[in-house]
C-alpha cells in the first residue's frame, strides 16, 4: 500500500516537473529527486503548494561533503508532508563557489538551516536575507564540516592571566591525533599489497617480464 | 512639556542568563518596552558532535545523542538506533522494542516535568520546579538502574538495548505510575487555575497551525496550534503500533496551551509506560547477531569465538553497508530525525541530528515581535528549548 503511494507520488513529481528533475530513486522507502540546481526554488514551490503533495513543512535542511565527486557538494532539503503523511528529500549539488538558490521565500524554517551550512560547509546561498555564521565562534575562521578541515580544528582558546582575557592559539597536542584504519586486513586482501606502491612501475616491467 | 525624541535602543538578553535556559544570547532591539526584534546568537555550546561522529565508529557514535538534549538523553538514541538499524536492514526484538517506548515515555515525562517547571519558575512560581524536581530524581534512578548512569545512559544500542531490566525495576515503575497523577493534579492545581500564570501565558505568543508548519515546529508546540500531528501515532516506529493513546490538542497555540498539551502528554505517557509494562512479552533484548550485537560475558570466558567477536565489535565495530536514511522519533520537544550517510565503511560518513529546539529557536523573532520584554521569557519557556540539541 504505502510502496504504491509512493510509486504515484514519484511518477506525479517526475512528469509535472520533468526537465528539472536529474534523476530520482526510492532507497529503503525513502523518496529521493535529484534536481538541477536553478530549479530549487520551482520545485520546492510545486512541492509545497501541488493539491497531491502539499509537503508544507521544509523539517531540514543539511549539507554533504563528497571531494571526490565534481560538484563536490550535496545540499539535502527532508519535505514533510502531513496530509500524505509521506517524506520526500530533494538533492542539490553544488561546488565551492556557485551559490544555491535560497528558499527562505517560500518556506520560513529555511533561514537557519542555510545560515547553518554556510558556517559548516561553506555553500553560499543567493537571495538569502542574512547570511551569518551560527554555531561557530564569533570571527572563525575556515568551514569545519568539510571533510579537509582537520577534527582538532587550527585554533584553541585559553585565558590568558597577563592580559586579562582569553586568547586563540594555535592547537597544541600533547599526544598526536591518532587514527586507526580498521579497513585493511579483515575485508579480503586488497589490490595493492602494503609496500607495494614503492615498487611504481618496477612491477608492471616484472609482470612484462613474467 | 516638549515632545522628546524617544530612541529604540537594543539590549543584551545572556549569554548567562537563567530564565534563557542555557547558554542563549539574545539581543533585543526594544521599542520602550515593546520588543522589535530579536537576534537569537546560538552556537555557544557548539561541541561539534556531527563532526565528532564522522571519526567514530557507529557504536561509539550512539553516547554522543545523550549530550544533545540532556534533559530525555535516551529519546535522542532511539533516534540514532532506529537509523542505523534502517542501514543495517535488522530489527530489534519485540522485548527490547518495548524497553524502548516504556524508556522513551519516561523520558518524555522527565523532559515535560523540567520544561513546565523552570517555565513556571521563570514567570514567577518557584514551588512547581522544587516538586517536580523531586520527581525527576525517581525517573533517574529507574535511568540509573536499567543503565547504570542517571543522565549519559547510552542504553539504547543499535540492534535493541544494552541489557534486560533488571528484577523488581517494573514492579517499581508500575508503582510509580500508580503515584504519578497525583503529582500532576497537584501540579496542575499551583498553575493551571493560577491568575499570575494565566495572565502571564495566555494570548502570548500565538502561532496558527499554518505558520508553525511553516516555521518548521514539530511536537507538543505543533500540536498547541491544533494540528494532531504524532509520528508515534503517523509513523509508528518499534511497538507504539501496539499500543493505544491520546494525542492531545490545542487551540490558540499560545504559551497556555503548550503548557496544558504537555500536562496532557504526561498523563498520556503513563498509560502507555502501563501499556507497554503489561504487554512487554520475554525473549532476548538485542538481535542474535554476533557480527553486530556483543557475547554475554559469560559465552566470553568459554568461547574464543565469542572472544573474538567481542574484540572485534568494539575496536573495529560493524560495517555498514552504503545507503543513506533520515529518521525520525517523536522526541519530547518534538521530531528529532537522524540524517544518516554510510559509506561502507565502520564509521558514518555523515550524521546530520535534526533538532527539533533550532526550528523553535528560529521562529522566536517572528513570536515575540510586538510582545513586552517579560513576556520572552514566557516564550523561551514555553519553546522549551535546550542548547545541547540545538548547538550540537
Amino acid at each position: 500500500m504505502m510502496e504504491q503511494e509512493l510509486q504515484d507520488l514519484r511518477d506525479h513529481v517526475l512528469v509535472a516537473m520533468s526537465g528539472h528533475v536529474l534523476s530520482s530513486c526510492d532507497e529503503k522507502g525513502e523518496l529521493i529527486f535529484t534536481v538541477k540546481r536553478d530549479s530549487t526554488v520551482h520545485v520546492l514551490n510545486f512541492l509545497r503548494d501541488d493539491s497531491s503533495c502539499l509537503f508544507k513543512a521544509l523539517i531540514d535542511i543539511c549539507g554533504v561533503d563528497f571531494p571526490d565527486r565534481d560538484p563536490r557538494f550535496e545540499v539535502v532539503y527532508q519535505l514533510l508532508s502531513l496530509a500524505q503523511n509521506q517524506r520526500l528529500r530533494v538533492k542539490v549539488e553544488t561546488d565551492e563557489d556557485t551559490p544555491v538558490p535560497s528558499v527562505t521565500g517560500i518556506f520560513s524554517s529555511a533561514g537557519w538551516f542555510e545560515r547553518e551550512i554556510w558556517d559548516l560547509f561553506g555553500i553560499s546561498f543567493s537571495g538569502h536575507p542574512d547570511l551569518r555564521r551560527i554555531l561557530t565562534d564569533y570571527g572563525f575562521e575556515g568551514h569545519p564540516l568539510r571533510k579537509d578541515f582537520p577534527l582538532t580544528g587550527y585554533v584553541e582558546v585559553r585565558y590568558n592571566d597577563e592580559q586579562k582575557r582569553v586568547v586563540y592559539e594555535p592547537v597544541k597536542l600533547t599526544q598526536e591525533f591518532r587514527s586507526f584504519d580498521f579497513l585493511s586486513p579483515w575485508e579480503g586482501m586488497q589490490q595493492l599489497l602494503p609496500g607495494d606502491e614503492k615498487a611504481g612501475n618496477s612491477e608492471e616491467t616484472e609482470a612484462g617480464e613474467e | 512639556m516638549a515632545e522628546r525624541q524617544i530612541r529604540n535602543y537594543s539590549m543584551n538578553f545572556g549569554p548567562q542568563h537563567p530564565a534563557a535556559h542555557g547558554v542563549l544570547r539574545l539581543v533585543l532591539e526594544l521599542d520602550g518596552e515593546i520588543i522589535d526584534r530579536a537576534d537569537p546568537h546560538i552556537g555557544l555550546l557548539h561541541r561539534g558532535t556531527e563532526k565528532l561522529i564522522e571519526h567514530k565508529t557507529y557504536l561509539q557514535a550512539a553516547p554522543y545523542f545523550d549530550r544533545l538534549d540532556y534533559v530525555a538523553p535516551m529519546n535522542q538514541e532511539h533516534a540514532y538506533a532506529l537509523a542505523v538499524e534502517k542501514l543495517l536492514g535488522i530489527e530489534a526484538p519485540p522485548r527490547a522494542q518495548y524497553i524502548r517506548v516504556l524508556y522513551g515515555e519516561i523520558g518524555r515525562i522527565l523532559n515535560h516535568l523540567l520544561n513546565i517547571s523552570t517555565y513556571a519558575l521563570d514567570v514567577g512560581a518557584m514551588t512547581p520546579f522544587l516538586w517536580m524536581f523531586e520527581e525527576r530524581e525517581v525517573l533517574m534512578e529507574f535511568y540509573e538502574r536499567v543503565s547504570g548512569a542517571r543522565l549519559h545512559a547510552a542504553y539504547f544500542r543499535p540492534g535493541g538495548v544494552h541489557k534486560d531490566m533488571p528484577a523488581g525495576l517494573a514492579e517499581d515503575i508500575l508503582a510509580f505510575v500508580e503515584r504519578f497523577p497525583q503529582i500532576i493534579d497537584d501540579i496542575e492545581n499551583l498553575l493551571t487555575e493560577n491568575r499570575i500564570f494565566r495572565q502571564r501565558t495566555v494570548d502570548i505568543g500565538v502561532i496558527t497551525g499554518e505558520q508553525a508548519l511553516d516555521w518548521g515546529f514539530s511536537g507538543p508546540c505543533l500540536r498547541a496550534s491544533g494540528l494532531p500531528w504524532d509520528l508515534r501515532r503517523s509513523q509508528p516506529y518499534d511497538a507504539y503500533e501496539e499500543i493505544d493513546f491520546d494525542v492531545p490538542v490545542g487551540k490558540h497555540g499560545d504559551c497556555f496551551d503548550r503548557y496544558l498539551v504537555r500536562i496532557e502528554e504526561m498523563r498520556q505517557s503513563l498509560s502507555i509506560i502501563r501499556q507497554a509494562l503489561e504487554s512487554m512479552p520475554e525473549g532476548p533484548v538485542t538481535v542474535d547477531d554476533r557480527k553486530i550485537s556483543p557475547p554475554s560475558r559469560s559465552e566470553m570466558k568459554n568461547s574464543m569465538e565469542s572472544l573474538i567477536h567481542h574484540f572485534k565489535l568494539f575496536t573495529e565495530g560493524y560495517h555498514v553497508p552504503k545507503g543513506e536514511t533520515y529518521t525520525a522519533v517523536e522526541a519530547p520537544k518534538g521530531e528529532f530525525g537522524v540524517y544518516l550517510v554510510a559509506d561502507g565503511t565502520n564509521k558514518p560518513y555523515r550524521c546530520k541530528i535534526r533538532a527539533p529546539g533550532f526550528a523553535f529557536l528560529q521562529a522566536l523573532d517572528f513570536m515575540v515581535r510586538g510582545h513586552m520584554l517579560a513576556d520572552v521569557v514566557a516564550l523561551i519557556g514555553s519553546l522549551d528549548i535546550v542548547f545541547g540539541e540545538i548547538d550540537r
